[in-house]
This record gives C-alpha cells, structure tokens and sequence, in this order.
C-alpha cells in the first residue's frame, strides 16, 4: 500500500521543505521506498536541501507535458538508493501544471513506492491545490508563531474541506529556553488552538542550517532535530513513540544562567 | 522576564495565545468583523426595547459547541449582555 504524504503549511519559511527532506530520507533509511516530489514551480529548493541539484536534466513538467518518461525525470538520492527525488521545474510557473496532471502522475508512482512525500508551496493558489490533489495524508508544519498558526489553521480547514483522512502536526523550530522564560506558546499551547495530532516536535537547532549548506538532511543523526526527525518518520510508521519533553532537556547550566537572567 | 514586571505584565506567551484564540474564531466561522459588529448592534436594539442594557461592554462571540475536535459543525452564537434595570 503506497501513502502519499503533502507536506504544507500556508505560511513560507517554516520548514516545509526541510521537513520533506528529513522525512523522505528517514523513511528511506528505515527501509522503505520513497519518492519527494517538488511541487514549488518556479521557486524549486528541494533539490540543493537534498544535495542533487547538480544531477536535474528533466523535471515535474517536463513529465505533465509528456517531454519526457517519468523515470527519467527520477533522480535517485546519493546516499539511500531506495529514495528519489522528482525535482520542479525553474523557469516555469504555477500554472504549468493542474490537479488532475498530479492525480495522473501520482497514481503512476503509486506502484512503485511506499511512500510519495510531496513539497507543497506557501500559500493558498494554484500550487497548493496541485500539491493537495492526489495526496491522502498531510503533514501541516507550523512554528510556535502567531502569524505561522494562524496560516495552519486556515490550512487545516481547506484541508478538511477536501476530506483529508489524516492530517497530523509538526511544531517546528520550538526554543524550550524561550517557553520556559514564557516568551514562547508551547507544544500543548499550539496543539490546543489548532486541535490536530501531533506527529512531531523539532526544536530549534543550528544543526538544520549546517545541513542544509552541506545539501544532506540531518535525519537520523545524534542532533536535537536529527533526533525529532528520525521520531516523526517512526510514528508515520505507525510506531508508538514518545514525545520527548525539551523544556526538561535543558542542561543544568542553561538553567542556572537562566535563574540569573531573571533576576 | 524582569522582577519588576512579573505581577504587571502577561507573558507574551499568554498574549500570543489570547490573541490567536480570539483572531481564529472570526476566521474559521468566516464573518467579517463589520457583519459581528451589526449583528451585536441589531441585538442591542432589539433588547432595548425590553430593558435596559449597557450596548457599549456587550459582546458577541461565535464559537463551537463541545469540546470534539475542530468541527465548526454546530457553531453558537454567544451573547453577553449586561443589563443596568431589568425595568424600563
């Protein structure tokens, strides 16, 4: 059974494409086949967070327009070979493609792989209904942020309006030094307003940065994110994972600096 | 968080919350401010006429009932009128 995962947010900068990256690689490490589409024409970014922008020849247009097979437009992943990226395409625009084109193509994929992760663009238009047609399950990511909240929320609610059957939460770039201060809504504060699941909790982490420049996702390795990462591809899994507490994995000294600070 | 502010200000974690709780109900029931602030001052007029209110600190909210989930299936309008002389 293939399941096929949009990853979206409403509000650009929150981690969209990063998530797609780590969750697409992590289930890849667990095994399993995988495909990221890069459904952001015109502002394609999937492929340098990968690390593959040196080997696109065709891209999701080329394949929609017919210029080219599907599998050649298929880059596999340097590291995982059970992974594989279908890049977008550069000099195009949001219109070059429409739902019913997804639809086709994903039902193409759906054969071949176990999962179909798909990196949806901010905003609302043309290029989140391409994204959102042929998927069955979302991934809304949103950062413990007024304005980030208040765009998952109204993506929640055209989600349901397109009766999703899973629609889960992942709360990205949370600062426990800053909830803890009360400068920060918590975990249970955003679960709270936009009552969905949780899938998962990424803390903010300089690692993702570092990564990022180095074109290889973080998933799995021995960082704070690495680590939320590799928990959120176990829960898709359907594997019971716990949440980890970060306001309670501060370090002692952070701690104590942080009694002093307040003072 | 400085001492001296403790017992004077809300965190800003409270306000971010506060605010986004109210700002999500106008958006999720889709009614424009201008429509909630007509529909409070024909409600206004029509109580008046039975007693007296205080029109100026009353205030109408649209919610969802229960606690299930997020289905704004069964939205309620609330109401909050304070009344100054129930005789007129």
């Amino acid at each position: 059974m293939c399941e096929v995962i949009v990853v979206t947010s409403g509000k650009g900068g929150v981690g969209k494409t990063t998530t797609s990256a780590n969750v697409g690689t992590g289930l890849a490490q667990m095994g399993k086949k995988v495909v990221l589409i890069d459904t952001d024409i015109g502002l394609r970014n999937l492929d340098v967070v990968m690390g593959l922008e040196n080997r696109i020849v065709y891209n999701l247009v080329d394949v929609v327009e017919g210029n080219c097979r599907v599998k050649q437009a298929l880059i596999r992943d340097k590291r995982h070979p059970s992974l594989y990226l279908m890049p977008s395409a550069q000099t195009r625009d949001k219109s070059s493609v429409r739902p019913e084109q997804m639809i086709k193509l994903i039902d193409h994929l759906k054969n071949q792989f176990d999962y179909i992760i798909l990196d949806c663009p901010a905003g609302i238009e043309q290029g989140f209904q391409n994204a959102i047609a042929g998927a069955d399950r979302a991934l809304v990511v949103t950062t413990p942020e007024v304005s980030a909240i208040r765009d998952a929320d109204r993506i929640i609610g055209l989600l349901e309006s397109q009766e999703f059957k899973k629609i889960d939460l992942v709360i990205n770039r949370l600062r426990p030094d800053m909830v803890k201060r009360g400068d920060m809504m918590s975990a249970s504060d955003v679960i709270d307003i936009l009552s969905i699941p949780l899938i998962g909790i990424v803390p903010d982490d300089e690692n993702v940065v570092i990564a990022t420049n180095q074109g290889e996702p973080l998933v799995g390795n021995p960082t704070p994110a690495g680590k939320a990462y590799y928990n959120i591809c176990e829960r898709i899994l359907g594997k019971e994972v716990a949440f980890h507490d970060f306001t309670r994995s501060i370090s002692f000294w952070t701690r104590v600096s942080g009694i002093f600070h307040k003072i | 968080m400085k001492i001296s502010n403790i017992f004077r200000r809300k965190s800003s974690r409270e306000v971010a919350k506060d605010r986004l709780k109210i700002l999500l109900i106008s958006d999720r029931v889709n009614c424009s401010p201008e429509m909630m602030e007509m529909i409070k001052n024909d409600i206004a007029k029509v109580i008046s006429k039975y007693m007296k209110i205080d029109a100026n600190s009353m205030e109408i909210q649209i919610s969802k009932t229960g606690t299930k989930g997020r289905n704004m299936k069964n939205p309620t309008l609330y109401a909050n009128i304070p009344i100054l002389d129930l005789n007129k």
